[in-house]
């Protein structure tokens, strides 16, 4: 399934986000079972697997880091995430040393904001590493599409780290 | 099946006719029926004009009494008297027993996956229990609006899992109800206000009912309500209150040790009227006799009583914190907060929940009666009374749902919150040299362990070619439609041998048992099943005949061969004919070939109207 085909849209990494939203209101408008709440059976399966593309799709596009997995994916790049090992060397070291501090938080004068602190690194670092990953997504040749899938398989380390930082906050917080 | 949706053979409704549609709130104390008339939502009363229907079933020897005779008659009658089944539906019976210790019910022990109740005469389970109470809303509604309904939509709580969706969903089809869509509660409270005032933007439904605690974000945007999340807790509500009240009693006077059911009984009466005058007083003072006949009085302040419950009420405001986290936003970007359930009329749950949101919550619809009001806003958009109506509304599911892997672990196929309809596949793999089956375990909840999650259905996938470990694929998807309610498919595809098995939940009952209760209740009504049967296929035959030859006129030129249209018109030839006879089977099979026969039409029809319609909005945004 090509959503960006499914979402009238170029494949890319840019995104008109404010259109995407405008244009997934417009599908739902055209596929939502509710509209089919008086068609038979049959017509209300069609529209049901249909609005279901629609929502799988709009939450594909809407995310940049699934975003460029489907180019990849459309590009018949395989991620294949978990059997991969990674292999660059500063990268791991640098993941060990937040992993450390994440550990080391809840024991600092301030946990909270030594949290907020690792958040914001972490942060600044997706922010990076995504428009390097936009640069390369441009490009559609074999070896940019390989860079770029480790990227996304980086992205997704720091991704689950900022989700272990959250929880971390979360068990802190007062509520 | 639509069973009430009867007209004689050929003759459905005229499109701009008005259809009733009504909307109905099942819910675990009380429950409603409301309707649309002259362009106004409206609760719908009894004969003596009570609006509120209590949710108790009593079971006498040659009937069956719902609603304020029968929570009368509860304490006389207890075992045949079914107080708040809503809790039972989809439940086992060692879940009912485990929350629930104390029921006076008398329950088979033969069925535990479908609990069964025995009552005078004969067995009963919670989906006809239920569905007794939403008979008597929908001859209610048809006794004062004089005509028989096209649909109805059904609420139910924002943190029901597929299980009980599912009971609720059997219930009103046992009810002779044609459901439009199952519609959760504090979704159909932010309708009843969104559509009076029109707005756009973040909108909190904070509902604390008698037994349970839900909050809801939502997001108001042309015309689009959308779910962002969901929490709360199904074991608190305003019945806390008044047990709090009761330990605050018992402290004060020493009322130690066990009391006689009629004490508690009184004790519970007492705090619940202290809980309800002090709404309005600054002190209430309540008086009764002990068990030791000895005459009492106590008297509590509002402010004694906002500290015994500061700790409830806090609960629920963590959960509100909760669900703006999920939803990534921040309290101030709520534009309004929406208040549900009768006890959100006490003032410092309005003013903790203000002071929370940092705004005045909405209270001008009764909280009572503002759910049932917004299904049936709902039910009249659906069955086609607002042919140009905007209003489109997205659901998101409430709990996680995944699969049994290894070591008693579960693996999330589909995370909560997730928009619905929605589908997943997964790829698993045997684990064995050979291994031609595999047993797939499905389950809801938020959590690693099996145990602790909530078991929806167990199946095995029979067939799988022998071959070596790790080389078979089998795909397993999730499909969760509008209402929620999900189905299972498995399939091993490397070998091309496929194999494909539907699921309902366990705790659900199956099509036969469905079809057996229907069965049942229609032959203890007036009326020849058989005949009613074949006008029902006779309508579906015209109504599928009606739509399928409008679809060819307006797209069959364009997107099909003469020789495509040549089938079609064909299957059409046999439908129109079978209609017109009295052969129910062959309808069926008459009504099947014409689906079959236009199937890719109709799936080249829902692509084409999407191309359509965003070709014309490439232009439009140029």
């Amino acid at each position: 399934m090509n959503y960006f085909a499914l979402f009238n849209l170029t494949p890319s990494f840019e995104i008109d986000k404010a259109g995407l939203a405008a244009t997934y209101q417009q599908l739902q408008k055209l596929t939502h079972p509710d509209k089919f709440a008086t068609a038979s059976e049959r017509d209300k399966l069609i529209a049901l697997q249909k609005n279901a593309q629609v929502n799988d799709g709009y939450q594909v596009l809407k995310t940049p880091l699934s975003r460029a997995e489907h180019m990849l994916e459309l590009r018949g790049v395989e991620l294949q995430h978990e059997q991969k090992t990674m292999q660059d060397g500063a990268f791991l070291m640098q993941q060990m040393e937040w992993r450390e501090q994440l550990d080391d938080a809840q024991h600092a004068d301030d946990p909270l904001s030594a949290l907020e602190s690792l958040d914001e690194d972490v942060a600044a670092d997706i922010k990076r590493l995504l428009s390097e990953l936009g640069a390369l997504l441009e490009q559609s040749d074999d070896e940019s599409n390989e860079n770029a899938a480790n990227l996304v398989r980086k992205l997704k380390f720091l991704f689950k780290l900022r989700h272990e930082i959250e929880l971390k906050e979360d068990a802190l917080s007062d509520f | 099946m639509a069973l009430l949706q009867i007209a004689e053979p050929g003759l459905s409704a005229a499109p701009h006719q008005r259809k009733l549609a009504v909307g109905i709130d099942l819910g675990t104390t009380n429950s409603l029926v409301a309707t649309v008339r002259s362009g106004q939502a409206e609760t719908l009363g009894d004969g003596n004009k009570q609006h509120l229907l209590p949710s108790v079933v009593k079971y006498a020897a040659d009937s069956v009494i719902v609603g304020e005779q029968a929570k009368h008659d509860a304490s006389l009658d207890p075992t045949n008297t079914i107080v708040s089944v809503k809790r039972f539906l989809g439940r086992s019976l060692s879940d009912i027993r485990r929350s629930y210790p104390d029921l006076p019910y008398d329950f088979d022990e033969s069925n535990p996956n479908s609990p069964l109740l025995n009552v005078v005469g004969r067995q009963v389970n919670p989906v006809e229990v239920s569905s007794e109470i939403l008979i008597a809303l929908r001859l209610r509604a048809e006794q004062s609006l004089g005509e028989e309904l096209s649909g109805a939509v059904v609420t139910v709580p924002a943190y029901f899992d597929d299980a009980q969706r599912q009971g609720t969903k059997d219930a009103a089809q046992l009810a002779g109800l044609k459901v439009l869509r199952l519609l959760n509660e504090p979704t159909a409270a932010a309708i009843a206000y969104g559509l009076d005032s029109a707005q756009e933007g973040v909108i909190a439904v904070y509902d604390l009912g008698g037994g349970t605690f839900d909050i809801s974000i939502l997001r108001l945007s042309k015309g689009v309500f959308e779910v962002l999340a969901t929490g709360g807790d199904s074991a608190l509500g305003g019945d806390d209150f008044d047990h709090a009240i009761v330990t605050y009693f018992r402290q004060q006077l020493g009322l130690e040790g066990t009391l006689s059911k009629r004490l508690h009984r009184v004790l519970l009466d007492k705090a619940k009227f202290a809980k309800e005058s002090l709404s309005d007083e600054d002190s209430v003072t309540v008086e009764f006799t002990d068990d030791e006949q000895n005459e009492r009085s106590l008297s509590l302040s509002r402010a004694a009583f906002e500290e015994l419950i500061a700790g409830l009420v806090k609960n629920t405001l963590r959960a509100c914190r909760r669900a703006l986290k999920d939803s990534e936003l921040e309290k101030d970007e709520v534009l309004e907060v929406v208040m549900v359930g009768g006890s959100t009329r006490v003032p410092c749950v309005r003013e903790q929940v203000g002071a929370f949101f940092g705004r005045d919550p909405l209270t001008s619809i009764d909280p009572d009666k503002v759910v049932a009001i917004g299904a049936s806003i709902q039910a009249d958009i659906l069955v086609g009374n607002k042919p140009d109506g905007e209003m489109l509304l997205l659901d998101v599911l409430p709990l996680s749902l995944g699969l049994e892997t290894m070591g008693g672990l579960v693996e999330k196929v589909i995370h909560r919150n997730t928009t619905i309809p929605v589908a997943k596949a997964q790829e698993f793999t045997t684990f064995k040299d050979g291994q031609t089956a595999m047993m797939i375990h499905v389950l809801q909840g938020e959590r690693e362990l099996v145990d602790d999650c909530r078991s929806l259905a167990k199946f095995t996938l029979h067939g799988i070619p022998p071959m070596a470990a790790g080389a078979a694929h089998i795909r397993v998807t999730f499909q969760v439609d509008a209402d929620g309610l999900l189905n299972v498919m498995a399939m091993e595809k490397s070998s091309g041998v496929q194999a494909e098995i539907q699921v309902k939940p366990s705790y659900g009952l199956d099509e036969s048992q469905i079809s057996d209760m229907l069965k049942a209740s229609m032959q203890n009504a007036t009326g020849d099943m058989q005949a009613r049967m074949l006008k029902e296929q006779q309508v579906e035959a015209a109504r599928v005949h009606e739509a399928l030859q409008a679809a060819l006129n307006a797209d069959g030129a364009e997107l099909l061969s003469a020789a495509e249209i040549e089938t079609i018109q064909a299957s059409l030839a046999v439908l129109d004919t079978a209609g017109k006879n009295d052969d129910i089977d062959a309808i069926k099979k008459a009504i099947s070939a014409a689906d079959a026969a236009s199937q890719i039409f109709a799936e080249k029809r829902m692509d084409h109207s999407i191309k359509k319609a965003l070709a014309g909005h490439t232009v439009d945004s140029i």
